[in-house]
């Protein structure tokens, strides 16, 4: 078949003779600039593999001769980051933060810093704007009710130490038993009662009576005879609207009836001293701050 | 002698899937236990009302389409399927609402993403690929599928595949490697079925009349070869329990990466870049009238294609526990593979040379070339992702989405919709389609719904990688990484709306093939009388 010319009359290009269920090929040549353009990237590629690691022998590969690495790149992109803010970050870092100026570069470079240590360690928990979440028992950071204080010094306890973890043993640490053991549902019921009663909302008057005398026999002794709360025992204040894991009849029982028991890692075991520092003046200034 | 043969097989797999049934640790293995079970049963029990009966002589004598057609129902089937698995997750990633409490953990979209992912490559695009290869084939070569049974053994025996892949994944049975995902016995079987579709497909090639083999037979052995070896490589493991589907990878850690990623890439390379060049060499010469433009250049952009795409696995690993060398190599081929993947794209849209004004008049055509245009587009956005400097940017973000969907929806879909188009009026006797308004309508459905798609993903994906290294003058990042995800909702939205319209058009698709076939019949087509005759005149001359 192939040694007859087979011309096709629209192109008058000639076919390479062969036919499988009426389709033909043409003999056109490989379009220059697509041959050209593939000689091209080949000549590039090789020329990048000697510049950079590329070719694998027996125990290593070429290195290139540009001795390029991408783990140096980035342990120098951050040692230069590191030393640019060397100065600064050591200042903050042995600094007092109570006696620390807000005129302070290092009080400035302190609350920046802290921001973004804050976005990338904390917000998961206590979300993007520090309010966080009441179905989960994060608490806001924007308020001025602290469970564990909020001066300086207690806020950057409790972020280098944390809450109830078992890998710092001077985490913040309190545990609620959980009354379901210890009264029976009415007893809770009527407990419950009156701290609906004293945190000013509706509530029954009747078993709120009667739930002042469990009160004061169980709860009062870390929440206080008024429900003012307890910071040096991360007891929250109960005659307030404000709520851990919220303040409505059905949560408050849930809680009394199991307890509660928040957990935060000790942020000591994974940052920088001065990123400590500089998230601990980062919440200070939100709004809370004592 | 056979019968019985077949007999005793069937009663041992039936008595061992009854046993797994009841002995099985996990849920998925214990209902694809039941499942095989009953089809053994069922088997075993046609077997013995067929024995020793006088079987009905089977006419051999035309092409063996029966098992085209039901690849082509299958086909449109497993589309909407995976099409609309594809636009709700996408909705979730919008509204997280949509995982629904009550649904978990079924309804997850963990559990969602590979069923969609396993749907629309492998059984779409699976089911494509077996069906347009077995109707290529034997139109190429001349000849009757060989092996008897044996093509009907892989239609059924792929939709099992499937079948198992996907409640395993509701299940909870997954390797957790990423379009690998089914478990140990689940790729045993895939591997049995993909045998017998190489022998099938090798059997049919070995009777040809021509002696030459055409292109598109080079693409689809490629791929039927190549995705036999990935698979059996990134599935090596070793089970837990042969009454359990958890299994243990061979390989560990970075090795394992790798591994994971030759196959990753390869698949897209041999299944949705080989096979589909397979079904477009058929389709758009047939569709179009027209010689393939350039028969040197298919011949060099296909070796080149084969011997450059293998190594191209590392580049889905930059700036990772890989070392630096593996990724320059990757990154090297995956850009020397630009023009030889061109090269297809080239090849298909030029042999619409001489026939360009089919493109106003024929939807069918206007098909396969936008799909060449979103293979073209794709092939050269994948050569530049994978450059490391533009990857450190890309890598995890959208952009990786929307360059899998603009050569997933517009390569490979469209292609596949050009090719049902093609052949279910040819299969079912039918001149043409039963509307060819509607594939009007398909198509501009389908081509808007990618633009919509690719768009939101380039513009969402580019976003995300630019807030992700964003940070202050003192170096301190500036955003979290749920500021960036609630900075994409918006093309979430869009991206959501765009597969609304794509999935649109495939029901309108389907329907037109229901349509089709409703007024049409099976036809018997004969393969071309012995090629004796057609050589007679060159002898002469």
């Amino acid at each position: 078949m192939a040694d007859k010319k087979d011309i096709d009359e629209v192109t008058g290009t000639d076919t390479t003779g062969h036919e499988w269920d009426g389709i033909k090929e043409l003999n056109n040549p490989l379009p220059r600039w697509w041959l050209w353009t593939f000689y091209g990237t080949v000549a590039w590629g090789l020329a990048y593999t000697i510049a950079y690691p590329a070719w694998p022998l027996i125990n290593s590969a070429t290195q290139g001769v540009l001795g390029h690495s991408t783990r140096a790149e980035v342990a120098q992109e951050i040692a230069e980051v590191n030393a640019r803010n060397a100065e600064v970050s050591e200042r903050l870092a042995a600094a007092d933060l109570s006696t620390l100026s807000p005129d302070d570069p290092a009080h400035r470079f302190g609350v920046a810093g802290g921001a973004s240590v804050f976005l990338a360690n904390c917000s998961q928990c206590h979300g993007q704007g520090a309010a966080g979440v009441q179905a989960a028992g994060y608490p806001n950071l924007l308020d001025d009710a602290w469970l564990w204080g909020g001066t300086l010094e207690d806020i950057e306890f409790t972020v280098r130490h944390g809450i109830r973890n078992d890998t710092d043993p001077d985490a913040r640490w309190s545990e609620m038993p959980a009354f379901g053991d210890i009264l029976s549902d009415e007893e809770i019921a009527q407990t419950v009662e009156h701290v609906l009663a004293i945190s000013g909302q509706e509530h029954d008057a009747a078993m709120a009576q009667q739930g002042m005398v469990w009160f004061e026999e169980q709860c009062s002794a870390c929440h206080g005879l008024n429900g003012e709360g307890d910071r040096s025992l991360g007891a929250p204040t109960l005659n307030d609207a404000i709520w851990l894991y919220g303040g409505d009849r059905e949560t408050l029982i849930e809680t009394v009836t199991y307890s509660r028991f928040g957990v935060m890692p000790a942020w000591g075991e994974r940052l920088e001293e001065f990123e400590i520092k500089a998230v601990t003046l980062y919440l200070h200034q939100l709004g809370g701050g004592e | 002698m056979w019968d019985y043969f077949k007999l005793i097989l069937l009663g041992l797999v039936a008595l061992f899937a009854a046993i797994a049934a009841d002995w099985g640790h996990d849920a998925a293995y214990k209902l694809h236990a039941a499942l095989i079970f009953v089809i053994a049963l069922g088997m075993f029990i046609w077997q013995v009302r067929q024995i020793d009966t006088e079987k009905p002589q089977v006419d051999t004598s035309g092409y063996m389409d029966g098992v085209i057609r039901a690849g082509v129902i299958a086909t449109g089937f497993w589309g909407i399927v995976g099409f609309l698995v594809g636009v709700f997750i996408a909705f979730q990633l919008a509204f997280p609402a949509l995982n629904f409490d009550w649904g978990q953990p079924f309804t997850n979209f963990g559990r969602l993403r590979p069923l969609h992912t396993s749907a629309v490559i492998f059984a779409f695009g699976g089911n494509a690929l077996i069906m347009s290869s077995f109707y290529i084939v034997q139109r190429t070569c001349g000849a009757r599928l060989w092996g008897g049974n044996t093509a009907w053994f892989v239609f059924w025996g792929y939709q099992l595949f499937i079948v198992m892949a996907a409640t395993g994944y509701l299940l909870g049975a997954t390797q957790s490697k990423e379009y690998a995902e089914p478990e140990w016995y689940v790729d045993i079987w895939l591997t049995i079925v993909w045998v017998a579709f190489l022998a099938v497909y090798m059997g049919t090639i070995f009777k040809r009349q021509e002696k030459h083999i055409y292109v598109a037979n080079w693409f689809l052995l490629a791929f039927i070869i190549t995705v036999a070896m990935l698979h059996i490589v990134n599935n090596l493991s070793i089970p837990v329990s042969i009454f359990g589907s958890k299994s243990v990878q061979i390989f560990s850690g970075v090795q394992d990466a790798m591994t994971q990623w030759w196959y990753g890439h390869n698949a897209v390379g041999f299944f949705l870049t080989a096979g589909f060049l397979g079904m477009m060499y058929y389709f758009v010469p047939k569709q179009a009238g027209r010689p393939v433009y350039s028969y040197k250049l298919s011949i060099i952009h296909f070796w080149a294609l084969i011997f450059l795409y293998i190594w191209a696995g590392p580049h889905h690993l930059h700036y990772t526990a890989l070392p630096d060398w593996a990724s320059t190599l990757g990154m090297v081929f995956s850009i020397i593979l630009w023009m030889p993947s061109w090269g297809g794209m080239i090849n298909g849209l030029m042999t619409l040379q001489g026939a360009w004004d089919k493109l106003r008049t024929d939807p069918i055509i206007r098909m396969m070339v936008i799909s060449l245009a979103f293979y073209g587009m794709s092939t050269f956005e994948g050569p530049m992702m994978s450059i490391k400097a533009v990857n450190s940017l890309s890598h995890y973000t959208d952009w990786t989405i929307g360059h899998v969907h603009s050569g997933a929806l517009g390569w490979n879909g469209m292609i596949t919709f050009g090719a049902l188009y093609f052949l279910t009026p040819r299969l079912w006797g039918r001149k043409q389609m039963y509307s060819m308004a509607a594939i009007d309508w398909h198509f501009w459905l389908a081509t808007i719904g990618i633009v919509l798609y690719a768009a939101s993903m380039w513009v969402t994906g580019i976003m995300e990688g630019l807030m992700w290294r964003e940070v202050d003058a003192q170096g301190f990042l500036v955003n979290s990484f749920a500021d960036t995800v609630s900075a994409k909702f918006p093309m979430y939205v869009v991206r959501g709306l765009g597969g609304v319209l794509y999935l649109t058009g495939a029901c309108i698709m389907v329907w037109n093939m229901w349509m089709t076939i409703r007024g049409g019949a099976p036809v018997k087509v004969a393969p071309p009388a012995a090629p004796v005759a057609a050589a007679q005149p060159a002898q002469a001359a």
